[in-house]
């Protein structure tokens, strides 16, 4: 009795010191935190299938949905993101279930299971760099600023956007603990360890597999919403694809895909490391390409412009660009987005 | 036919050699030794890097730094098998993506660190050639034949020889490879070289026709496990169709509408047959 | 229960293969318990048992897809135990697997081709699978056929027929008329005589105790890990406890 009661007032004490936490710490150290607590929920997210061997190596498809949805409600419908958010979660559960529902019943596990995720993962980012006209494609895209502002949860003051992580990150240990402690985690573990027993013994297969992902993928869409709110920019490469896919994969099993603050720990440890020269080098890279791609974008040059949308088409040519008479030929500098066009 | 259609369908087919290329040496791995080396794509681009280093700063002619760089590659499949493969061989599926994935990452961070982030060219233009009024760029064409006399000559060899004949029994049943004669861990290791090499064969190619920076693997790495998973995970004559299905899906629709658009094309074609045939076209 | 009389006289020095104390199992699983067992040259020995008795055990363990955990296993006195099988195969030992095991996708001459891998077996390639042709006729016949594609007798020809392109010291055959119509029994055994009557030293596993004792000059009676019998093929039918428990007479 007691032994319960302590446990929960210890849980209530950790709680209150996590809220308080921002205000004992520098700016940097609050930007640290609040990056490890949105990626906390994206890892806890993505374990949620994970640890019932539901790899999925296309998370950054929900990822990205979440992020770019509400910003472009926002942008374009001036739609609050306290609406836009969740409206972003259902659709990208409703993508979900769109792909997940026939894989599930016609049994496509494994293997196949992850590279059909993974060609998931790169649909989205293909749809994100091609609607370029609405979404600024790899050059990104920034939610309209209207400075501190709740309505449009756009909070320059870390703590409070701390706040608003902390919640969330809540939303997925509750989430978690609720499939640890109702009838979903002996289904769905057992499900995992055969499947064919585990339906002969009257477990509905299919239900319990669309509906943890589901509960995945929407609260992986959350933390890229809040993610994309707190950073205010967007990009295709980190909010969906094959490397963002895979660095949740990794953090996630690093820090322990079976225990409910594993994934937690999956985040400290990869955002601590990211702190070393990796990440030195990889915002320089980052920052890098951006450079070239506006170098290359605003490049007047009417016959180079042709030449490396005309490389897309895998034709070596420009047939748009270029009228009957005008030279076409492949070579040209190379940009990210002609290279994507293999 | 619109002549413009028709330079599409040309081109698509020339990219879909290439496309094969790589498939092959995919499926070569995951059908004989039934792991998927997830890291394939960054062994292509450490290779088109090895290529670009001879060529370049040791001033190798360039059929010599090629054959340099399918020599990489072979000798990283090699390591990839022997340290990071051979001692999980046994265990789940999870474990071996991790490995490989890792591995993904390391190498373009080696990458990243050896070469930088900027683009690297080989500098060499090779003519486009004029047919009626069709452009084809050479080192397309090259790469279109070249693709096409590897997969013979592995054809040939995993058909004809002993060698080759003993790494398509050992995907059959291992275990009684031992009663040949046969030393498994030796095919297999054989195997992983060849698999490397093929890497390396494609990434001369690749690098004929584009730049090589530490993250081109996150290009046409998705689009190689598609082409693979399409046309039946290890089944190297399913990748090989799919490749030439997939590469005129992107030619053809790129045609039509913007690349990207045809690639989702490509990409969404691939999970509703996968959601009609989870096997693959030629899976079991 | 135990006798072990052995009436059929094998010197130390004549073995060519023999069995000293060998224990083997899978895991803390343990199947076979110090056996000893010899094989001489030219001989055809025989070991009978029921199921789960550890015949296949025995098999694996000579052939070196299992490794012993105790005992010698000698081929012509070298001491084989716990190397890996392809050296055993190069010594001179050849298994026809239970089940056959052939390789499904490949096609019957592949499937030889394969027995034929060893580097000293090649060179003669042609010539021995010209052999293994003319003993199998049928074989030749379906040369390009796939070997998952072929009957159970037809595979079981192919199976010996690929033990036999190394041309082997040994061939140790594991079960080969299980899962096998009666008619093609007749043939396999009809098979062992004359491959016996060609002076290929045999060492055969069976469960059909009547028809191996036939073909062989010796066998022995493995029950649960244990050798709990030994003699000659004349012996054992004559004995008791053969009768009454294997033959049903």
């Amino acid at each position: 009795m007691s032994g319960a009661g302590g446990a929960r007032a210890l849980g209530y004490a950790a709680l209150a010191a996590l809220a308080a936490l921002p205000f004992f710490l520098s700016s940097y150290f609050q930007h640290l935190a609040v990056q490890i607590v949105i990626w906390s929920l994206v890892y806890t997210g993505w374990a949620l299938m994970g640890r019932f061997r539901l790899t999925s190596l296309g998370h950054g498809a929900f990822l990205g949905v979440g992020a770019y949805v509400p910003t472009l409600l926002w942008n374009n419908y001036g739609v609050t993101p306290w609406l836009g958010i969740p409206a972003a979660m259902a659709l990208a559960i409703l993508l979900a279930m769109v792909v997940g529902y026939p894989c599930f019943r016609l049994k496509v596990v494994g293997h196949y299971f992850a590279l059909v995720t993974l060609a998931l993962g790169q649909v989205v980012l293909l749809v994100i760099v091609a609607a370029r006209e609405i979404t600024g494609g790899s050059l990104g895209m920034t939610p309209r600023a209207v400075g501190h502002s709740w309505y449009a949860l756009q909070l320059p003051d870390k703590a409070s956007f701390y706040a608003v992580a902390l919640g969330a990150w809540l939303l997925g240990i509750a989430a978690w603990h609720w499939v640890e402690r109702g009838m979903q985690r002996p289904a769905l573990e057992a499900i995992a360890e055969d499947e064919e027993a585990a339906a002969a013994v009257g477990i509905d297969v299919l239900k319990e597999k669309l509906r943890i992902t589901a509960l995945s993928t929407g609260l992986t869409a959350l933390g890229g919403a809040l993610y994309a709110q707190y950073l205010m920019y967007l990009n295709p490469e980190s909010m969906s694809g094959v490397g963002i896919s895979l660095q949740i994969v990794f953090a996630a099993i690093a820090g322990g895909m079976y225990s409910m603050f594993g994934p937690t720990v999956g985040a400290c440890l990869h955002h601590r490391a990211q702190r070393g020269a990796a990440r030195a080098v990889r915002h320089a890279f980052r920052r890098r390409r951006q450079y070239d791609l506006r170098r290359a974008a605003c490049r007047v040059h009417h016959l180079h412009a042709a030449r490396h949308r005309g490389l897309g088409r895998a034709d070596g040519g420009a047939a748009e660009a270029a009228g009957p008479g005008h030279a076409r030929g492949p070579g040209g500098r190379i940009t990210l987005d002609s290279l994507r066009r293999f | 036919m619109d002549i413009y259609l028709l330079e599409a369908i040309i081109n698509g087919l020339l990219l879909g050699g290439v496309l094969a290329l790589l498939s092959l040496g995919l499926n070569l791995i995951f059908g004989v030794i039934d792991v998927v080396w997830i890291v394939y794509a960054e062994i292509v681009m450490s290779a088109m890097y090895g290529v670009y280093w001879l060529y370049s700063y040791y001033h190798w002619p360039l059929l010599l730094a090629c054959v340099g760089a399918i020599g990489i590659g072979a000798l990283i499949g090699v390591l990839v098998h022997v340290v990071v493969i051979q001692p999980i061989l046994g265990s789940a599926p999870i474990n071996q993506l991790l490995a490989t994935g890792g591995l993904l990452f390391f190498l373009q961070s080696l990458a990243t660190l050896l070469f930088g982030t900027d683009y690297r060219n080989l500098g060499i233009r090779l003519p486009v050639i004029e047919i009626g009024d069709i452009f084809i760029s050479f080192s397309r064409l090259i790469a279109f034949f070249m693709a096409l006399v590897g997969a013979v000559l592995l054809y040939l060899f995993l058909a004809k020889t002993y060698l080759g004949t003993a790494i398509r029994a050992i995907a059959q049943d291992r275990e009684i490879m031992g009663l040949m004669g046969v030393n498994e861990r030796r095919i297999y290791v054989i195997t992983s070289a060849i698999g490397g090499g093929l890497a390396g064969l494609a990434a001369c190619l690749l690098v004929l026709q584009y730049d090589v920076h530490p993250f081109i693997g996150l290009t046409f790495g998705p689009i190689t496990f598609m082409v693979c998973v399409l046309g039946g995970l290890g089944n190297m004559i399913g990748g090989f169709i799919a490749a030439f299905i997939i590469s005129q899906i992107i030619a053809v629709g790129g045609y039509y509408f913007p690349v990207e658009v045809a690639e989702v094309l490509a990409f969404v074609f691939f999970i509703v047959m996968i959601l009609f045939r989870p096997q693959g076209i030629l899976g079991k | 229960m135990s006798s072990k009389s052995i009436s059929a006289a094998s010197t130390e020095m004549a073995a060519l293969l023999r069995l000293k104390d060998v224990s083997a199992g899978y895991g803390s699983f343990a199947a076979l318990f110090g056996i000893s067992l010899s094989v001489e040259s030219g001989e055809a020995v025989g070991v009978v048992g029921p199921n789960g008795a550890g015949k296949t055990t025995l098999m694996r363990v000579i052939s070196g897809l299992l490794p012993p955990t105790g005992g010698r296993i000698e081929l012509e006195g070298d001491d084989l135990a716990g190397a890996p099988s392809y050296r055993i195969v190069a010594a001179g030992i050849a298994h026809v697997p239970e089940n056959r095991r052939l390789f499904p996708r490949l096609t019957v001459e592949e499937n030889l081709r394969m027995g034929a891998y060893l580097l000293q077996a090649r060179k003669h390639f042609a010539e021995r699978l010209d052999g293994v042709y003319g003993r199998f006729p049928r074989l030749k016949e379906r040369r390009t056929q796939l070997a998952g594609t072929l009957s159970g007798g037809e595979q079981q020809m192919v199976a010996i027929g690929r033990a036999l392109m190394s041309k082997p010291k040994l061939l140790l055959m594991d079960e080969p008329s299980a899962g096998l119509a009666p008619r093609v029994v007749d043939q396999v055994f009809d098979l062992v005589r004359g491959i016996r009557a060609e002076g290929l030293t045999v060492l055969i596993v069976e469960q059909n105790v009547r028809r191996v004792l036939e073909v062989v000059d010796r066998a022995y009676l493995l029950e649960t890990g244990h050798i709990r019998l030994a003699g000659s093929a004349a012996e054992l039918k004559e004995n008791a406890f053969i009768r009454q428990s294997y033959l049903g007479l």
